[in-house]
């Protein structure tokens, strides 16, 4: 967004150019990059291989991301946005990391100069103008160079005084001296790419692209000089290092100095929220300048435990916050990537409802629903009590669905489950695992048993394809005598979760046909029947103790069903944030999040699952191995920190000392799941712990960080915290 | 990228492809019957030559179906394709 004053550009002048097809303006003075930036354009190229969005980055000609092409007025390809300046006419567009060359021939003209002098400089910020005057009051013969229009370099992002002038002023008056001296070359709009041997430099100076079509035809375009120097001096600056952190190529994530010279130089805010992550006093300036130019600087997170005292009391001073010590490692950005995005048939509701989404594999899901005024803690806590002493519902369609049928189906799901499948009655549900060969889970879900030779299993959300794949991996190419077809029906069945006491009550409303008395319709049973006038099939499947039902409809009805059961006036919608709290309070595991492809059934608490009948299902023989039966192997447990209201931060590893000692320090396990628990009043924690079963009742600590290590007591519990005896799962 | 020959839909690109190790590693066909050593071998033990290597892919973004391909893993180059069940043939 462009700012009402400041800036370097000139206002009067207004400049039209198009970019991706799209009619644009912006000013004398911008950058193609400061343009794009002031129209509110964020996304201007995309990588070559995975045609990740790509945005702008830095300001000047280190830009790694915002390459484009020029189609008029003459066709060039891969120039850095924020090195083009603007001019009437450009017309440009983004590149997917490649470019085009003009077809047709170019008609500017080229020439090229020899050149020599006592010292060339290269660079035209402070260091650059100091030295080229300095040599020129020697009566040296000085050529400097610089590849910007405007001499001053960095000075012209910042605000500070040199010589008690503003910055760029003691620039402009440096540089306007230099102009008068008669030994001295100033060239601008010049860079100097190459230096060989004694002194011999390259340099290739732009004269008239500034001017787009009004170019006069008998200037040549561009002129390379060849420069034979006595001295050199290379005042070339530096380039901010980026920092890396997952997904720090988003549109959106940008050098802080880079920030600053959009603000200062151009007049430009590059963004509205920012958080600034630096590992140095610089960014502070940046954070400041963008602070007071209306940018809401969420936060300032500084890697530093103890940043320097000036910059952190001026930037107290204007009230921001300052992380220290700590770490950017991602950024979730809003680009829509090139990866498909897949919605559930009830993704509008959720929109309209004022959901927050969490993307889970390619899914969007609705994360929590907050009403005016809750923040994230406030809504989720609001939709957990709803769902363990009212009534909600959640989305549940993005789980994954196989349709697995043939005659030697059971035989399948017996050799890849851990536990028997094929004993399973019509009309029952089982919650199975799978296994690699090496005993380590792969996947859980559940299996409903639709007819002597036909099932359907559920997979995790994440993990459908994976799925998918295992089963006709082992039926190509180690069982073809099986007689089985596996179809993903995913996108097929829309499926709800209502859960809660009074679900059973919702359910008989909707489904006045269906018997749902706990004998009739009992826990893992599932019947089909007409649910909101629709054909359905209800699951009794519950993921979070509570009596819950899950009703599948085919896609096309999924909004009838939802908006029949949010009109019964008593259900609250909730997302995945509180149906991940509602099943840790449980203990169960989500594959992915408290595993990780080292943890067995047996490390989960679930030796239930295995089964020691079958003579043999993939990973069995593993659990013979000794390995599997260390008795130090990381096991799920529950963890309850002493302070109720401390939320242990996921991934926090667990010590046995209250006092630190010399490092290396033996680590017990980590945090692999943290909520607020409202069915507990407190925060809790699920945690994979070495011998952790046997440790239930003992006080370990988690090293936050900070003074002393900043040990914070924990007590560890079974990993069930909430109705162990299961007195709730019937209503 | 490599141009990998499908032998069921012919020459198609490596981004089609899921990658699936050594082949002819066939599971075990009485696990209980091994020892520790023996299915520790099989679970964590593969070839890693340079040159004629014997591998899977199976063709997850076309027919799904895995097959069998003899890569040089000096050049990349695929000296033979041919499906499951079938032994591996002879390559210069
Ligand atoms: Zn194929």
């Amino acid at each position: 967004m462009r700012l009402a004053t400041g800036g370097r550009i000139d206002r009067g002048e207004v400049l039209r150019f198009q970019f991706d097809g799209r009619e644009y303006q912006g000013y004398r003075g911008d950058t193609l990059a400061s343009a794009l930036l002031a129209n509110g354009v964020r996304q201007v190229a995309t990588s070559i291989k995975l045609g990740r969005p790509r945005g702008i980055f830095s300001a000047g000609s280190e830009e790694p991301n915002a390459v484009i092409q020029i189609e008029e007025p003459f066709p060039e390809p891969m120039l850095a946005a924020t090195t083009v300046e603007l001019y009437d006419g450009l017309v440009a567009g983004s590149l997917p990391g490649q470019g085009r060359l003009a077809t047709g021939p170019d008609p500017a003209r080229y020439d090229a100069v020899h050149a020599h002098c006592d010292v060339l400089v290269v660079g035209a910020g402070p260091a650059g103008l100091a030295a080229a005057r300095a040599a020129a009051g020697d009566g040296a013969r000085v050529i400097i160079a610089d590849e910007r229009p405007d001499p001053g370099g960095s000075l012209l992002g910042t605000t500070e005084l040199i010589d008690g002038v503003p910055s760029a002023d003691w620039a402009a008056a440096a540089a306007a001296e230099l102009d008068e001296m008669e030994e001295v070359r100033f060239l601008r709009r010049t860079t100097v790419f190459g230096y060989y041997d004694d002194n011999y430099l390259v340099a290739v100076e732009r004269r008239t692209n500034h001017l787009g079509a009004s170019a006069p035809a008998d200037v040549a375009r561009e002129r390379v000089w060849r420069i034979r120097a006595g001295r050199v001096i290379l005042a070339t600056g530096a380039h901010e290092r980026s920092i890396a952190f997952a997904n720090n190529d988003l549109p959106g994530v940008m050098l802080a100095g880079a920030a600053r010279t959009y603000l200062n130089c151009y007049g430009v805010r590059p963004g509205r929220k920012a958080v600034v992550f630096t590992t140095n006093d610089s960014a502070y300036a940046a954070a400041i300048d963008l602070a007071d130019a209306g940018v809401e600087v969420a936060a300032i997170v500084d890697v530093r435990s103890a940043p320097g005292a000036a910059w952190l009391g001026r930037a107290q001073q204007r009230g921001l916050t300052v992380v220290t010590g700590h770490v950017v490692t991602a950024a979730r950005g809003d680009s829509e990537l090139l990866d498909p995005v897949r919605v559930t048939a009830l993704h509008d509701w959720h929109v309209c409802r004022g959901a927050l989404f969490e993307n889970v594999g390619q899914w969007q899901r609705p994360w929590y629903y907050p009403r005016p005024g809750e923040d994230m803690e406030a809504a989720v806590l609001r939709e957990c009590r709803a769902a363990r002493e009212g009534v909600a519902a959640m989305d549940a369609s993005t789980l994954g669905k196989i349709d697995v049928i043939g005659p030697d189906a059971a035989e399948l799901l017996d050799r890849l489950y851990t536990n028997l499948m094929s004993s399973l009655a019509v009309g029952s549900i089982r919650y199975g695992v799978m296994c690699r060969p090496d005993g380590m889970v792969f996947d859980d879900g559940t299996v409903i048993r639709l007819a002597q030779d036909h099932f359907m299993v559920t997979t995790t959300t994440g993990n459908a394809a994976a799925v998918l794949e295992w089963m006709e991996e082992w039926l190509q190419t180690e069982w073809p005598e099986l007689s089985v077809h596996c179809t993903s029906v995913t996108e097929q069945w829309a499926t709800v979760a209502l859960v809660g006491p009074g679900s059973r009550e919702v359910l008989a409303g909707l489904a006045p046909a269906l018997t749902v008395d706990n004998a009739s319709f009992p826990f893992m049973t599932w019947r089909d029947a007409e649910v909101a006038g629709l054909p359905a099939r209800v699951c009794r499947i519950s993921f979070s103790g509570e009596l819950a039902y899950e009703i599948n409809v085919t896609s096309w009805h999924a909004l009838t069903l939802w908006e029949a059961i949010m009109a019964s006036g008593t259900v609250t919608p909730y997302g995945t944030e509180t149906m991940h709290v509602l099943r840790a309070e449980k203990g169960y595991p989500i594959v992915g999040q408290d595993t990780d492809g080292t943890v067995t059934p047996q490390d989960l608490g679930m030796g239930w699952v295995v089964s020691t009948k079958k003579p043999d299902f993939v990973g069995k023989r593993s659990y013979a191995r000794a390995d599997t039966s260390r008795g130090d192997r990381k096991q799920l447990v529950g963890l309850l920190p002493d302070d109720p209201g401390l939320l242990l931060p996921e991934g926090a590893h667990l010590v046995a000392a209250d006092v630190l000692p010399e490092p290396p320090v033996p680590m017990l396990g980590h945090v692999t799941s943290s909520y607020r628990s409202a069915a507990l009043s407190r925060t809790f924690a699920l945690a994979l712990i070495k011998g952790g079963r046997e440790r239930i009742g003992e006080r370990l600590f988690a090293p936050l960080g900070g003074e002393g290590g900043g040990l914070v007591p924990v007590t560890v519990t079974s990993h069930v915290l909430y109705d162990p005896e299961g007195a709730r799962r019937d209503g | 990228m490599l141009l990998i020959p499908c032998p069921w839909c012919g020459p198609r690109d490596e981004t089609e492809f899921h990658y699936g190790g050594q082949a002819h590693v066939a599971y075990p066909g009485n696990p209980a019957a091994l020892s520790d050593e023996e299915w520790a071998r099989y679970l964590f033990f593969r070839d890693n030559p340079k040159g004629a290597f014997a591998e899977r892919w199976n063709h997850s973004a076309g027919c799904r179906r895995w097959f069998n391909a003899v890569r040089d893993t000096a050049d990349n180059e695929i000296r033979a394709v041919y499906r499951t069940g079938e032994p591996r043939p002879v390559t210069a």
